[in-house]
């Protein structure tokens, strides 16, 4: 089973119940496994309009207290970014984004990249938000960590993203869909189902809190114009709802950093690299290590919450690091943030499709190393 | 003493009142808890509200509402419906909300015969942004962007979205009524009654416009706008019902 196939039948496990989406190669495969299985399953799939409309059907869904799921990839992301932005900053719900990354910028062409890494981890939306996102790099991965994300997403009431990209999402290999992971579960009190039993609950507008005493802010420009405003504005309630969306933001930068590292301990050079372009870089590493190379590598699974804290760590003793990534450098900023000027920091990227080859790696380990010089074809 | 007037249950003064003095919207809001009372199906039901003046101010309906992007509230009144498929659920938005941004969502709704209701309020403007130009705007009809009224050959034509959706096969009862006299606005009850119950038994799409009037973004007194409303606004959006599917 490829990745794509993989990554929804991990969902149902994970019990989502709700499936929606536009077509957009390569993640159409994700829906044509929905299509049969989330029906099978008791869960409701559905075919949006447009990417924008299958944002919005998943904020339901999620609104409504369903765990929820949709795919797509690079354009398709973008324009669910003010629907994710919402339900991040505003609805605060969880849902489970899959963006299977291909060529950009626009509709760019349908060959692997990671140049959706600034937009998942910045956010293309409005405002200050983060979400959660996951860089699985083989299938097995891809399948645990969309578990993973369910229940995080769940945990924080935030969306979780999955970075996949065209050749992951492509890539069949066996994996093993283990157990349901152990969760406690996550009362949604805060589920719009209807108030039978219980005071109504309005969901989806910054306030105070949730439900009857909620105060919300007033928009009703017309009034304000015309100065008969009562306390509409009032910049005090978002002001709180900020704060505390801050403080959760930094409770997850505490506690949900996910990374492998490989041989760090003695590195000279640290490799940093995430999903694809981590798993074809491996043989370089292994063969510079074979080659008596102090070479190591840094693989951040979460991207955000990023490692930072593991890579400032590693910059005190290594004396280069490395970034390899399929676009102009986007994680790399976030490794030099971490870096801090501590040593020096390389990119190698390829762009438009291309995939880093273990063999040009190489050469850049050995150059950065000063084995070869920068024009030598050893 | 007979009682001849209380509270609704579904919708309750909460902090404050917020709309313009001679606004529609509070009497569209009374009209939707007065059915959902009648029905008892408070406890059941899921208001997924758009961007207006209706939803912004402080929430009336009491019972759950879920508040939606600008446009977007069919879409997640289809997720929310398909998923509880026994709520009653509806939306209500506002003529900018749902024939601007909003089209596309509304017409796949309304094709997919997606089962909840969809309450358009049409006050011919963008009330809560100050009054600017809408697709229901009329031909003449001046506002903050049409300071010499609308011109068809630069603005184009209003839009009769509601006459469009109810050619779709999906959507099984589609009227309009006006909020401007007594009697009109019992028939704007009868037909929203009538929408919940076709979205009951399980037909298809349903929807109401309503037309409310909106002093404020037209520059008129409240009584100057029920008259504006009847004179010229019902001209172009003559009320009655488009569409009755047989059952
Ligand atoms: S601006 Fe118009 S629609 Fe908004 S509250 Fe005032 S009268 Fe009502």
């Amino acid at each position: 089973m490829n990745c794509n196939r993989a990554i929804v039948e991990a969902a149902i496990q994970a019990g989502c119940r709700f499936f929606t989406g536009y077509p957009f190669t390569p993640a159409t495969e994700c829906l044509e496994q929905a299509s049969h299985r989330l029906p099978a399953a008791g869960g409701v799939y559905l075919q949006a309009e447009a990417e924008v409309s299958a944002i919005n059907m998943l904020m339901g869904a999620a609104i409504a207290g369903f765990r929820c799921m949709t795919a797509t990839s690079g354009a398709g992301f973008a324009l669910m970014q003010e629907g994710v932005s919402h339900m991040a900053g505003i609805a605060e719900v969880p849902c489970v984004i899959v963006n299977v990354m291909r060529g950009g910028p626009g509709f760019g062409n349908l060959a692997p990249t990671q140049s959706d890494y600034r937009m998942a981890t910045r956010g293309g939306g409005p405002g200050d938000y983060r979400c959660l996102v996951f860089g699985p790099a083989t299938v097995q991965e891809a399948a645990d960590l969309t578990k993973l994300a369910f229940a995080l997403a769940d945990r924080y009431r935030t969306p979780a993203i999955i970075l996949s990209d065209q050749m992951l999402a492509e890539t069949t290999e066996a994996f093993d869909l283990g157990d349901p992971l152990p969760e406690e579960p996550v009362e949604k009190w805060w589920a719009t189902t209807g108030c039978k039993g219980r005071e109504p609950i309005y969901m989806g507008r910054p306030g105070k809190n949730y439900g009857p005493e909620a105060e919300y802010l007033s928009g009703n420009l017309t009034l304000n114009l015309i100065g008969l405003a009562r306390a509409g504005r009032d910049p005090d309630t978002f002001e709180a709802h900020m704060l505390r969306l801050a403080e959760k933001y930094h409770r997850i930068e505490a506690e949900e950093v996910r990374v492998e590292t490989l041989y760090l301990d003695d590195a000279e050079l640290a490799v940093v690299a995430f999903g694809t372009s981590a798993r074809l870089i491996r043989p370089a590493i292994e063969r510079a290590r074979s080659e008596g190379l102090r070479v190591g590598l840094i693989r951040p699974i979460t991207l955000w919450p990023f490692p930072s804290r593991l890579i400032a760590d590693a910059a005190e003793r290594v004396r280069d690091v490395l970034v390899v990534e399929m676009s102009m450098g986007q994680m790399v900023d976030d490794v030099r943030l971490a870096v801090n000027g501590r040593t020096p920091v390389h990119l190698f990227s390829t762009l438009g499709g291309v995939v880093p080859r273990p063999e040009t790696v190489g050469r850049e380990i050995r150059q950065i190393l000063g084995l070869v010089t920068a024009d030598s074809r050893a | 003493m007979d009682q001849v007037f209380k509270q609704t249950t579904s919708a309750a003064l909460k902090s404050r009142y917020d709309y313009c003095a001679g606004c529609g919207h509070g009497i569209a809001v009374r009209l939707v808890a007065e059915v959902i009372d009648e029905l008892g199906l408070r406890g059941q039901t899921v208001g997924i509200l758009g961007v207006g003046c209706y939803s912004t101010n402080p929430v009336t309906f009491n019972f759950d509402c879920q508040f939606a992007l600008h446009g977007r509230a069919p879409a997640m009144a289809t997720a929310v419906k398909r998923l509880l498929p026994d709520r009653l659920v509806f939306t209500m938005q506002g003529d900018g909300d749902l024939a601007a941004i909003g089209t596309t969502e509304i017409v796949h709704a309304a094709t997919r015969g997606e089962r909840f209701t969809v309450l358009m309020l049409n006050n011919a403007n963008f009330g809560e942004t100050g009054g600017h130009m809408a697709p229901t705007t009329v031909i003449g009809q001046r506002t903050p962007s049409t300071p010499n009224g609308r011109d068809p050959e630069i603005h184009g034509y209003p839009t009769r979205i509601t006459e469009m959706l109810a050619l779709l096969d999906g959507a099984k009862y589609v009227a309009r009524v006006a909020l401007d006299k007594p009697a009109n606005i019992m028939r704007a009850k009868a037909a929203i009654k009538k929408a919940f119950e076709i979205q009951l038994s399980g037909q298809g799409f349903t929807m109401v416009e309503v037309l409310t009037a909106c002093p404020s973004g037209w520059r008129l007194t409240p009584v100057e706008s029920l008259k504006w409303m009847s004179e010229v606004q019902m001209k172009t959006y003559p009320i009655g019902e488009l569409k009755v599917a047989a059952s």
